[in-house]
Order: C-alpha cells, then structure tokens, then sequence
C-alpha cells in the first residue's frame, strides 16, 4: 500500500508528540483504541479556563503510519481552537486532508474519538457534565 | 558501496540465480518446443530438458523422477495433494488431520473439504510452533486419511519434527503430506529418510522462476495416486493435464541443482548473518524472539518488538528494507497473524512483529544497515507510543479498561 505524501511527512515529522500534566485541571486527556486492535491515540489538549481557547495539544499513538499522521493532524489542528470548534472536526476530515484509503478509515475515526475523549475529560475535571455523542458509524 | 532497497522478505518469494536464467533462455527462443510432441526434434528437445529437470528436481528431495508431478506452484500443489487424496481414498476414510499454523493453501483447501462432507482435525501448536506429537496420535481414527503438516513455517520458519510425524502416520497405515516450500533448498529434505508420501514444493522460493512447483507422489511402500483436479490431456502420469511449462522446468531443475549443491555452505553462511541480526535486535528492550530457535530453518527469524507497531515500524524503513510484519494494518483483514496468535501470542505482541527472510544475496553489509535503521525506528516509535510510556511508568496494560473497537 502507498501512502500519501502528507502521511509519510507526518510521520516522520510528526507534531506536538509528547506529555501534558494529565493531573492538571486544565488538560483533558483522551485515551482510546485498544492494544488488541493495533491502534491505541492518546491525545491531550489543554485548555484556558478564561477564554475556552485550546492553547496546547500533545499526543503518543501506537499504531500505523496513518493513525500516527492522524493524531499528529488532530494536534496541529486543535491548537487554537475553541473547544467548541474541536468538537465539530469529523473524521472525514482526516480522510480528505491525509488521503486515506478505506481501511484506514478506522484511523481517522480514532482520531476523532481522541478529540471528543479529550474534551470530556476536560468538561468533567471542571464540573461540566460529559456531552454523550452519538456511536460512530466506522468502528 | 551498500546498494538500496535491501531484501530480506525471502520467505515471500526469492530473487532468481542468474544461473537458472541462463539454463532457461535457450528454451523460451529456440527450443521452444510442446514436451508432449512426439513427432519431430522440437518435441524431442523439449521432452528431453523436462526429463532432466525432473532427475534434478528428484535428487534434491531424494526421489525417483517418476515421483515427481510439476505443477504451477505449491497453492496447486496443496490443492491436489489433499483434494486428490480426499477423493482418491474416499472409500477408505474422509477424515484429516492438519494444524492451525499451516498456509492459506492447506487450511482453506481443507475448509473446502469439510464443506463437502469431509472432517478436518486441526491441531493446535504448542508456544514453540510445534505440534504436539501425543495429541496427533490420539487424533488418528479408523477414517482418517491423510495428516496434512508442514515441514517448515513461512511466518516463523519453526520446522515440524517430520520423522516423528511420519513414523506415526506409518503406525496408523494414514499417508503423510508436507508443505515443504520453505524448507526444499534450504534445509535437507530427503522423502525416504523422512517418510513423506506427499510433498509440495515451489521454485520461486529457492531462487527458481515463478509459475513452477511440484507434487511429490510416492510410488512405492505404499503406491499412492491422487485424483486429478484438472481434467485435459493426461499429462504427468494422468494426475496434472496441462502442456508443460517448459522453461519453468529447467529453471526449477537448476535451481534444485545448485541447492543440492550449494545449500550447506549457504546455510552456514545465512545463519551466522541471522544470528548476527538476531543477537543484535535482541539487545532492544521487550524484544521477543517467536517460535522455536532449536528447530528453525537457518535463514529466518521473526522478532516482536513490543508497545510499537508493525506497519508503523515497517513505515520507518521500509523504502530501503523489504520486509514483513504480522501486523494486521499490513493485510485488509484488520486481523493479526493468525500464526503468531497460535502460538499463544498476545494480539500486542502478534501486531508488533517483523519477520526476516534472510537468502543467498544477502550481505553482511545489509545486516548492519538493517540491525542500524530498525533499532532507530524501534527507538523513535516507543517515544511516541503510549503503551512504552505506561509500561516505563509501570502500568500494567492489562489493567486498563480498553474502549471495544
């Protein structure tokens, strides 16, 4: 299988690979997939508590060269955003912009359930009720 | 100066020995002749080349010429080895016994078998990618015809402890069948010594073309035949109708030659390079060896490096390395190696193993390149994984409640 140029960069590019506190009250820390699947993200984000703004995203995945380059996206993409504006990225997204093929498409849904993770941890540490989103359909 | 993109997926398929090129062109250009013509020099020529493959092919395995049945490869090979036998000995019995570690060749022909009414013992392998010899004799009836086991494996190159299987086979009167494409070429096989009735082997895994393999079929102590899965001409004794494929014949009988020839030297010098790869891997933490090391074919290792991926690992090399991973992201399945799950792995281990097929080219020099880019990438990838970071902060994986993906 080839992959995209833009999966081969993030991959031996990749962005924001890394730790935050996961104890603080400002990081939301997203851990989903399961070693048994051969894909496991952990994306973390932190987050102004004045503005809502996300000032920082990190993260370490095992998995393969487009779950890397996905999560890799997800940080680069988050950074900036309100949290409002993370929770409307789709994994869709991820397949346009890094060229996923079908059976990758698992991935770019990894990817997605990071963010939407991360944000529930968030909104839980600060008191907010975790939002319950639907299933997604890829699984 | 090292040359780029190095190849160490033998067990995939081999490159040709320029030799067995060489033996073959006369007979694409001007001896390209139907080996079944019986009546003029073309003919002559090429029923005469076939006649001597045949010989080569024969003493490499310790057979008689007439034992030996060119196919297009060992998948064909498979098929008519078990669904011949399956048909030929109805009258006797329709129950198989085989292992959950064999290729896709034997384990869907005998899927098929069992849809038509056969019955298929599939033996589980112990942690070392051995069968469990006491639990094939208790898995022996009255209808049991055929055991079906590989001599070598293609994933971990573990090797059967044939002798003992076909001594057992020999006790019951049930005929053995070995897959023995990895093994012919690599390591001794000789069907008398070993006892094998039938056996499937190919040219393109020992440096021969592509499109040519043959079924050994004994014909004496006992006498066995197969039922033909192809009907046409009645070439190769009425059990494989289909012209010749001439050229394919004489590369396969050279290549079998210089195996003959070549193999001990060649494996003694494969397998001081796999150790050296081997013993330098191992040096990475959480680094497993799969399979047996006692009993393996010389020129193959297949290691897991755990908490980093295959096809991610892959990834990091492999414009320049040519390998494989048992890694389910490699295949569309999305299922890990369901050879490596046999022998007990877990699916972390099973998705983070490559496997090694070292061969007659390789280099000391590849080695060194190999041993150098993948512990660089090992490195890279456990910085960036999650599982190593938890397993450095002594987490117990198992202890996390995974989402069900």
């Amino acid at each position: 299988m080839a992959y995209s140029e833009k999966v081969i960069d993030h991959y031996q590019n990749p962005k924001n690979v890394g730790t935050l506190d996961k104890s603080s009250k400002n990081v939301g820390t997203g851990l989903v997939g399961a070693p048994e699947c051969g894909d496991v993200m952990r994306l973390q984000i932190e987050v102004d508590d004045a503005t809502g703004m996300i000032t920082d995203a990190k993260f370490k995945t095992f998995g393969c060269g487009s779950a890397i380059a996905s999560s890799s996206l997800a940080t680069e993409w988050l950074k900036g955003k309100s949290i409002d504006e993370a929770l409307t990225v789709d994994n869709m997204d991820f397949v346009e912009e890094l060229n996923l093929p079908p059976v990758k498409i698992h991935c770019s849904v990894l990817a997605e359930d990071a963010i939407k993770a991360a944000i529930n941890d968030y909104r839980v540490k600060n008191g907010k009720e975790a939002i319950k989103f639907e299933e997604s359909v890829v699984h | 100066m090292l040359k780029l993109p190095i190849y160490l997926d033998n067990n995939a398929t081999t490159p040709m020995d320029p030799r067995v090129l060489e033996a073959m062109t006369p007979y694409f250009l001007e001896h390209y002749g139907n080996a079944a013509s019986r009546n003029h020099p073309f003919g002559w020529e090429a029923e005469e080349a076939v006649d001597y493959a045949r010989e080569q092919v024969a003493k490499l395995i310790g057979a008689d010429a007439k034992e030996i049945i060119f196919t297009s490869g060992a998948t064909e090979g498979d098929n008519l080895a078990i669904k011949g036998v399956y048909e030929m000995y109805a009258s006797k019995g329709n129950h198989i016994i085989t292992a959950t570690t064999e290729h896709k060749a034997v384990l869907d022909t005998c899927k098929h078998i069992e849809k038509t009414g056969g019955e298929v013992t599939y033996l589980q392998v112990k942690r070392d990618g051995l069968i469990d010899l006491k639990e094939l004799e208790a898995a022996i009836k009255p209808s049991t015809i055929l055991i079906a086991i590989m001599y070598a494996n293609n994933e971990i190159g573990t090797v059967q402890p044939i002798r003992e299987i076909s001594a057992i086979a020999k006790k019951h009167g049930v005929l053995l069948f070995s897959d023995a494409v990895q093994a012919v070429g690599k390591i001794p096989v000789d069907v008398n010594k070993d006892g094998i009735d039938l056996m499937a082997f190919t040219a393109h895994k020992m440096y021969g073309p592509k499109g040519i393999g043959a079924l050994y079929v004994r014909r004496k102590n006992p006498r066995v035949k197969v039922t033909a899965q192809m009907d046409g001409g009645g070439h190769e004794r009425g059990m494989r109708s289909g012209t010749l494929n001439v050229p394919g014949i004489v590369g396969f009988g050279k290549a079998c030659e210089l195996c003959r020839l070549e193999m001990e030297a060649d494996s003694k010098r494969i397998s001081i390079l796999r150790d050296k790869l081997e013993t330098e891997l191992m040096k990475l933490e959480e680094a497993y060896i799969n399979g047996s090391t006692e009993h393996r074919l010389p020129h193959v290792t297949n290691i897991s490096f755990k908490h980093v991926e295959g096809e991610g690992l892959l990834m990091g090399f492999n414009k320049n390395i040519a390998l494989s991973s048992g890694s389910a992201c490699t295949s569309a399945s999305l299922e890990p190696s369901y050879v490596l799950k046999a022998l007990g792995l877990g699916d972390d281990l099973a998705h983070s193993s490559l496997r090694f097929g070292l061969g007659r080219f390789t280099t000391e020099d590849q080695i060194d390149y190999t041993v150098k880019a993948i512990s660089e990438t090992v490195l890279r990838l456990r910085e960036m994984s999650p599982l190593w970071e938890m397993y450095k902060e002594g987490i117990d994986l198992n202890s996390i409640e995974w989402a069900a993906h």
